[in-house]
């Protein structure tokens, strides 16, 4: 019987042990500390819902283990029915308590899926940046159409503005995920998919890839460098400054796989790069050189992509 | 001639699988001469390999689920291991390309080898005793399922020696899969290993479909089934609607590697996503095909140790058809990532938490159960209690996971993987260990040592919170699933409690090892000599343990929900067992090699295609064809147990149902 005993105690570790990993996983750089509007949405909805699913859920687990030991054979204090099959209150409240929580809890789904759809722009009074992200194995390619540069394995974004991503993979399946910053997707060959995100903190994340796409797969991290508008715009300006030019030779040798690579910048990037990924083509030829990089400055016509909305 | 095989086919430069194949392979070879020292090789072969019985398959499902537990908990350990050492500066012990292996392997023989084999074993064991009847309907196929589920895991672990084992996840996602970007053998054995054992789990549910809408006692309508009787209908409709996807689905990346072809690949209009739907279309209803069964198990446990019918029965039953049905209406929660619209992803994200409605009432039913009841805390109660208490956090973590705003953050990451193994563990290994328990006694005639069950529940239990909950915590960090290496060095205590944890795991799994030899050796001291040892309520505790041949010598005559339970009250109140009837010859089917030949044929032609051995598996082909033709112009169906056996054999078990009786209504 003395086993018997330790089932509340060993509830109670178990809820200890669940409280102290939630607790001590607020480290401060997973989703529970969001830095922008998306990652603070979903993060109220993820605390909201676990709030009234355990309002449920710990009381079922103490009767549980109340009912069982109330009701141990050896309790003669406890009266025995051995008829006590059906009760249709019974029935009518343990359909309702699940139905009622799920009809609550899919509202809260409902809405939160069309306000923090990820293919939705984001209100601010600030123009958004679009960046271009391709991943390849096993590294991140970001190209900024309107800035006519490119980096690899570093996301450089102004603090405050919104980033209007267009994804694809030159490769096999990833995943695009800063956790800090909200919703991730997918990239996929021959796809564009549509993200929107913002960083309001200055600061440097994590980025990584969460889909497992290979060998290299562990080394596919990147930072994200969430930066004061004017020192982006200050960035930019000095990448174009960079020799290094994505052109179809530079794309051809950026596609070889290579695992855990170092950041690298690019002054100027073939056009429609993103688009002929997209499409399975040869990267075009670079622009004549009578165009050198530091002329291509912004505002330039946005690139339209072929396959978006 | 030999297509791709070649000698560099043997792993002679890793010492990690060469080793282990070496040991395996020894391990099987003792066995082997040790069986054929003692001479059971006959009695092996008569009563279990070419045997028609249910009971005898249903036994070989479950040494097989065993078998594979070890295989897939060693994959398991492995990563842990491999997980806590890679940190930061270190790379671990395991390159991506042996990890990547080990993760796939983990996943496709725990799933396919390991829990299926077990939910279908005591299914096999158990169903056709409760409807009170024979045997299934087709016992020789029951036969050839067994041994193909058998071909599939022994082809996914020859990968250990020959070749290479996939590298791209259980669920082999295209591209990645594809011939493009996995030109090995892997993703071949992966293929082909589950096309031979997904024919065998599909024969599987043709079997206990008809046998569960065709093959029942007298009087036994549907709402007299028992529950886990109806959750096995529901899991093998389940498996007769979904299985077949999986082929279909297989079959095309298949003939995109063999063949060409351009279903999945990133050209000639090959789309990935696809294959997505396609996979998750048969993989949502598997996790209920697996699930369903151990609710089963739970209702059977909670009612016979709360010495009480099971609470809202009817309930049960719509609860569990209604969770068959939404199953199939779910699947794309599995990519909300993916960028569908925000109605498509809510619709799918509601219907997912319907599901929860349902699970709900099944878990306020088992509550329910135990209130006013006698509830004895043996090792399957242990396992109900403790399945409930897991299994209710499982759920929570389920339906965040079906909310899409919420998924957004954490999919593919760890807490995903820490819930599926939360429900996965917390209600279909505490569902087979209490099953194990539970009918072990009926299928071999003694019951498992007590104390030591206690202890090997202790250390799941334990092993699980450990385990697991640092993971889900680890998801919340932003850890994502399958990293061969981690990045930051702030997640190690997690990941060092999380390798804690399935050290306790292990400790458990050697336990019941050690349990089982322990109580086949002190056997004499707790057989079960009445047939009923948990004074339970449905039909198979009439019989004896271990049950003769033919189950039951007159069919049972069913009266009530439980049929079993209102003839032992109607005994104790007439005081004396209800009149002898008249014996007759009982026909029975005869044993058949058709099985273990087929699957001979079927592996053969299988490491044909994997190594592009065409001769092979052509003649493969032909021999598994002769097998068929052979059996089909067999002249003897049917063996013919003569009623005098029969009567002998009841009366032994009506004089101990006589004594059992007299202590029942002695006077106290």
């Amino acid at each position: 019987m003395a086993r018997v005993r330790s089932f509340p105690a060993a509830l109670r570790r178990a809820a200890l042990a669940a409280a102290a990993a939630l607790l001590t996983g607020s480290c401060d750089r997973g989703i529970l500390n969001p830095v922008g509007p998306v990652g603070s949405a979903e993060k109220t909805i993820l605390i909201n819902s676990t709030a009234i699913m355990l309002a449920i859920i710990i009381p079922t687990m103490i009767a549980t283990v109340a009912v069982a030991w109330w009701f141990r054979a050896g309790n003669r204090k406890a009266v025995y029915r051995p008829d006590w099959e059906y009760s249709g209150a019974v029935e009518l409240v343990v359909w309702s308590i699940p139905a009622l929580t799920v009809l609550l809890l899919g509202g809260i789904a409902w809405i939160g899926s069309h306000d923090l759809d990820p293919a939705k722009p984001l209100k601010s009074p600030n123009a958004p940046v679009t960046v271009q992200v391709v991943s390849l194995d096993w590294k991140w390619l970001f190209i900024y159409p309107d800035q006519g540069i490119a980096t690899v394995n570093q996301l450089v974004i102004p603090a405050g503005t919104p980033v209007n991503f267009q994804l694809t993979s030159a490769t096999v399946w990833n995943v695009f995920f800063v956790p800090q910053m909200g919703t991730m997707i997918y990239t996929m060959p021959r796809m564009t998919t549509r993200l929107n995100l913002q960083a309001d903190k200055q600061g440097i994340y994590d980025g990584l890839s969460a889909h497992y796409s290979g060998d290299g797969f562990s080394g596919m991290q990147f930072k994200v460098h969430a930066v004061p508008p004017q020192q982006f715009a200050a960035w930019a300006q000095n990448a174009r400054g960079t020799p290094k030019a994505l052109d179809g030779a530079a794309y051809a040798e950026l596609v070889k796989p290579s695992s855990y690579v170092k950041p690298m910048t690019y002054g100027a990037v073939a056009p429609r790069l993103f688009e002929s990924i997209v499409a399975n083509q040869a990267p075009p030829p670079m622009l004549p050189k009578t165009t050198p990089p530091s002329m291509r400055v912004s505002p330039k016509p946005p690139l339209e992509p072929a396959n978006a909305r | 001639m030999l297509g791709k095989l070649t000698w560099h086919a043997i792993p002679f430069d890793q010492p990690i699988p060469l080793i282990t194949s070496l040991i395996v392979i020894l391990i099987i070879g003792a066995i082997g001469i040790w069986v054929w020292r003692k001479g059971w090789w006959p009695y092996l072969w008569n009563e279990y390999i070419t045997s028609t019985d249910h009971k005898r398959i249903g036994i070989m499902y479950i040494v097989l689920a065993l078998v594979m537990l070890v295989r897939g908990f060693a994959d398991a350990l492995m990563m842990r291991a491999q997980q806590s050492l890679a940190i930061g500066a270190s790379q671990g012990y395991l390159p991506p390309e042996h990890y990547d292996q080990i993760f796939s392997a983990h996943g496709t023989i725990m799933i396919f080898f390991m829990a299926m084999p077990f939910i279908i074993g005591l299914m096999n064991f158990v169903v056709p005793l409760q409807l009170g009847v024979r045997d299934v309907a087709f016992p020789t196929m029951n036969n050839v399922s067994f041994w193909l589920t058998a071909s599939g895991a022994l082809l996914v672990n020859l990968s250990l020696f020959i070749g290479e084992f996939s590298r791209t996840g259980w669920l082999a996602f295209p591209p990645l899969s594809e011939k493009a970007f996995s030109p090995g053998v892997g993703v071949d054995y992966y293929l082909v290993a589950l096309q031979i054992s997904g024919v065998g789990t599909v024969l599987t549910a043709v079997n206990f479909v008809t046998t569960i809408l065709k093959v029942r006692a007298p009087g036994m309508s549907y709402m007299r089934m028992p529950v886990f009787t109806w959750t096995s209908l529901a899991a093998n409709l389940l498996i007769l609607a979904a299985f077949p996807v999986l082929t279909a689905t297989y079959a095309m990346l298949m003939l995109d590697r063999y063949l060409g072809f351009h279903f999945f690949t990133n050209n000639g209009g090959g789309n990935s996503m696809l294959y997505m739907n396609l996979i998750w279309v048969w993989g949502h209803p598997e996790v209920y095909i697996l699930a369903l069964p151990s609710f089963g198990i739970f209702s059977e446990v909670v009612s016979t140790f709360s010495g009480k019918p099971l609470f809202g029965y009817r309930s049960m039953v719509y609860a569990t058809l209604a969770i068959c049905i939404i199953s199939f209406m779910v699947w794309l929660h599995h990519f909300f990532t993916m960028g569908a619209g925000a109605d498509v992803n809510a619709l799918f994200g509601i219907a997912s938490m319907i599901i929860a409605v349902p699970t709900g009432v099944k878990i306020f039913n088992w509550l329910f159960t135990m209130y006013g009841g006698r509830v004895r805390f043996t090792v399957p109660m242990y396992y109900a209690i403790g399945f409930m208490l897991t299994f209710v956090i499982g759920g929570l973590t389920g339906v965040l996971l079906a909310m899409p705003p919420v998924d957004f953050i954490v999919h593919n990451s760890l807490f995903l993987v820490a819930h599926f193994h939360n429900v996965i563990i917390g209600a279909v290994v505490f569902g087979v260990m209490a099953g194990y328990t539970y009918w072990f006694p009926k299928a071999l005639g003694f019951t498992l040592d007590e104390r030591l069950g206690k202890m090997i529940f202790w250390c799941w239990f334990i092993g699980f919170y450990l385990a697991w909950f640092p993971e889900y915590a680890l998801g919340f960090m932003g850890a994502t699933r399958r990293l061969q290496h981690i990045a930051d060095p702030s997640w190690k205590p997690y990941l060092d409690v999380a390798m804690i944890g399935a050290l306790v795991i292990l400790a458990g799994i050697v336990l019941t090892v050690v349990q089982l030899l322990y109580s086949i050796k002190t056997r004499d001291r707790r057989l079960d000599l009445t047939g009923d040892p948990w004074d339970g309520r449905t039909l198979e505790w009439l019989t004896l343990s271990p049950p003769p041949h033919f189950n039951f010598a007159v069919l049972p005559d069913v009266h009530g929900e439980e049929a079993y339970w209102t003839r032992k009250l109607t005994a104790i109140r007439e005081e004396k067992l209800i009149e002898e009837p008249k014996y007759e010859d009982i026909e029975m089917p005869v044993n058949t090699p058709t099985g273990v030949i087929c699957a001979f044929f079927a592996s053969l032609t299988g490491f044909a295609v994997i190594w592009y051995i065409w001769w092979l598996a052509i003649l493969g082909l032909i021999g598994a064809f002769a097998v068929l033709v052979w059996y089909a112009w067999r002249d003897e169906h049917e063996h013919i147990i003569p009623a005098a056996e029969v009567a002998e054999l009841e009366r032994e078990r009506r004089r101990v149902r006589a004594e059992l009786l007299k202590t029942l209504t002695a006077p106290a």
